[in-house]
């Protein structure tokens, strides 16, 4: 097996035993990249070539020094017969949303394009502490706020590689994309709505969103403060759990970041799902959303594919002796995208409001007159189409005569879709689920241009990931088969806070019992190709 | 309640967000805009007890878990140059902004 098809954990013990050095695997990623990644994302490119079609286009900036700099001291540890690392020698590349000291950190817009970070974000660091060799930093929708990484003003943007003509789900596309194309075996990523979830999804790999609170969130580039969460993107659910264990805990730079001990993951993936209460619900079999043409909202059945892959998930998990609790009822599940449409576009303009042009980033080459006209300029030539919608949005419902109306009426709801989950986990209620068992997204990866442009419907892919955003719990997508098409399904499960644990017991336990399944066989097509 | 952005009230918005459009760019946005509010217009059909709380965050933040205060002593940045080089125009170790407007408060 080539190195970069081993997983992190692997990866990690030989290169801690000896057997293979942090300098060979760097090589193998490098290599791996030249062949399958294409040129990477730059401002004002102009039109694609047939070649960039066939490509991934994950990194915007690839860090080969650091990296090569971080391989070379854990190999001289592992020679001197020092400690090293939980993640030892394992290549890891981070969404362009985090800051790392010394490196471009953009949120794939203009307006940060020239930004160096003066500092590394603390899931960054505490991976690079761990013995993780950084490099570089991959694509997404410009400032995350998109779910397909075509918004970002880096192109070509990413694709998709089981299908380089789809989008590789967003606004993680570059770390997912990643991921399944083996240029490393681990990203770091961030879940505002499903930014992790739906790309894990849409690229056949494993994506976490933690509970609200686990990761710091210190260096990350805000958008919704009280949705972001910093988690892991593996090829398994071991590799998740490794990771996470690296970056979770409480950190002096984030008030948010919860004093709640971190468990311990892997010991607990061996324990199996016997007695384990697993749910399903309805209201994640059907997704509600807006006809283009009429804008009337209209429900519907999610694909059989995507049904059957759940239900199939459902029957070998009570094979391994789970007990499955259907019909759980979630009600508030289909309000998700519109309370999102005005928490995260409210938080959204308050957290840009920063960028001006006078303390860091682009500032417009134009002429001004004063201080109001360089802000105009500025904005308007530094953000791109997305983040504006945002902006705009944010500030019409929040302001004073209509917040009431706009505002607090979301977080009412919000208080809702909480509280489907409180009364679907309570251990003295009806249900008494450990975790419920939905699908990911609502199709698999859709075609690149096919939506993009359309906010609505664009926002509408995260419907069936939204809900655990705005309640705050962790999330979990897995491989769960490849669709006709060729593309993967994702499963998604979620749990109580603070309850990973459940997320990863249960997702071992589904991928050891597939293991002999056919799908797991396929490879995506740039390796088949390769 | 307000239905629609009008163009009116859509020009007040870019004022206030301290952005410039060319009119292709401002129809776009005024339409995704409004097709927006069609969405969160269906927050109107749920029944709100007025009960119900405003959820700021999901997850309960008590004191346990919560960070402690830490003491309140100066910590000097270790990097204040690499912080100033940000900036696109810098005298002094002073950020420099063009002239400030003066406006009369009302």
């Amino acid at each position: 097996m080539a190195i970069l098809d081993q997983s992190a954990y692997v990866i990690a013990y030989k290169v801690k035993s000896g057997e293979l050095s942090a300098v060979a695997v760097l090589e193998a990623a490098l290599e791996r990249i030249a062949a399958v990644d294409g040129r990477p994302g730059a401002l004002d490119v102009g039109g694609l070539n047939p070649e960039d079609e066939t490509k991934v286009h994950a990194f915007i900036t690839l860090t080969a020094d650091r990296a090569r700099e971080q391989a070379e001291a854990v190999d001289a540890r592992v020679k001197a017969g020092e400690e090293v690392g939980p993640l030892a020698g394992v290549p890891i590349t981070v969404k362009d949303i985090f800051c790392v000291k010394g490196t471009p950190s953009t949120a794939a817009s203009r307006i940060l394009a020239n930004f160096t970070a003066p500092y590394t974000a603390t899931p960054v660091s505490r991976l690079e502490t761990a013995g993780a060799l950084t490099l570089g930093k991959v694509n997404l929708d410009e400032f995350t706020y998109g779910s397909s990484t075509e918004s970002s003003a880096f192109q070509p943007s990413t694709r998709n590689p089981w299908d380089t003509t789809c989008v590789p789900g967003g606004s993680s596309g570059g770390s997912t994309a990643s991921v399944a194309a083996g240029e490393a075996p681990l990203s770091l990523g961030t879940d505002t709505a499903g930014s992790i979830r739906q790309p894990a999804a849409f690229c056949g790999v494993v994506g976490l969103k933690p509970t609200y609170g686990r990761v710091s969130r210190y260096g990350l580039i805000a958008f919704g403060s009280s949705l972001d969460c910093p988690g892991p993107i593996a090829r398994d659910v071991r590799d998740a759990a490794l990771m996470l264990s690296v970056m979770a805990g409480k950190d002096p730079h984030d008030s948010t970041a919860a004093a709640v001990p971190v468990p311990d993951y892997l010991p607990s993936l061996e324990k199996g799902v016997k007695d384990m209460r697993i749910g399903l619900s309805p209201d994640y079999m059907q997704i509600t959303f807006p006809n283009p043409e009429t804008g009337e909202m209209e429900r519907q059945e999610l694909p059989k594919e995507i049904r059957e892959a759940i239900l199939h998930a459902a029957e070998i998990l009570a094979k391994q002796g789970a007990e499955i609790i259907e019909d759980v009822p979630m009600p508030n599940t289909a309000y998700g995208i519109p309370v999102y449409f005005v928490v995260s576009r409210v938080e959204a303009a308050s957290n840009l409001h920063r960028f001006d042009g006078v303390k860091y980033g682009f500032r417009t080459q134009a002429e001004y007159q004063d201080l109001r006209e360089m802000y105009r300029k500025t904005r308007a030539e530094g953000f791109g189409l997305q983040p504006k919608l945002r902006i705009l949005m944010g500030m019409y419902v929040s302001a004073a005569q209509y917040s009431e109306q706009y505002y607090a009426r979301a977080l009412r709801v919000r208080s809702l879709i909480r509280s489907d989950f409180e009364a679907a986990f309570d251990p003295e209620g009806v249900y008494r689920v450990d975790a419920l068992l939905t699908p990911t997204t609502p199709t698999t990866a859709f075609k690149m241009a096919d939506i993009y442009g359309d906010s609505v419907l664009m926002q509408y892919a995260d419907q069936l990931t939204v809900p655990a955003n705005h309640a705050g719990i962790p999330g979990i997508s897995i491989p769960g088969g490849i669709d006709s098409g060729g593309l993967p399904i994702g499963v998604q499960l979620l749990a109580p806070d603070f309850k990973e644990e459940t997320l990863f017991q249960i997702g071992h336990a589904f991928e050891m019992a597939t293991a002999d399944e056919a799908w797991r066989g396929l490879k995506p097509r740039v390796l088949r190709e390769n | 309640m307000a239905d629609e952005i009008t163009s009116e009230l859509f020009e007040h918005l870019v004022d206030l967000a301290a952005f410039a459009f060319d009119p292709e760019e401002a129809e776009y946005l005024r339409r995704e805009l409004n097709n927006q509010l069609k969405a969160i217009h269906q927050l109107e059909a749920v029944p709100l007890d007025e009960e119900v709380p405003l959820a700021s965050h999901g997850v309960p933040y008590p004191e346990q878990t919560r960070p402690s205060l830490r003491e309140d002593v100066w910590q000097p940045c270790d990097n204040p140059k690499e912080i100033l080089e940000q900036a696109p125009q810098v005298e002094d170790d002073y950020i420099i902004v063009p002239d400030i407007p003066h406006t009369e408060l009302e």
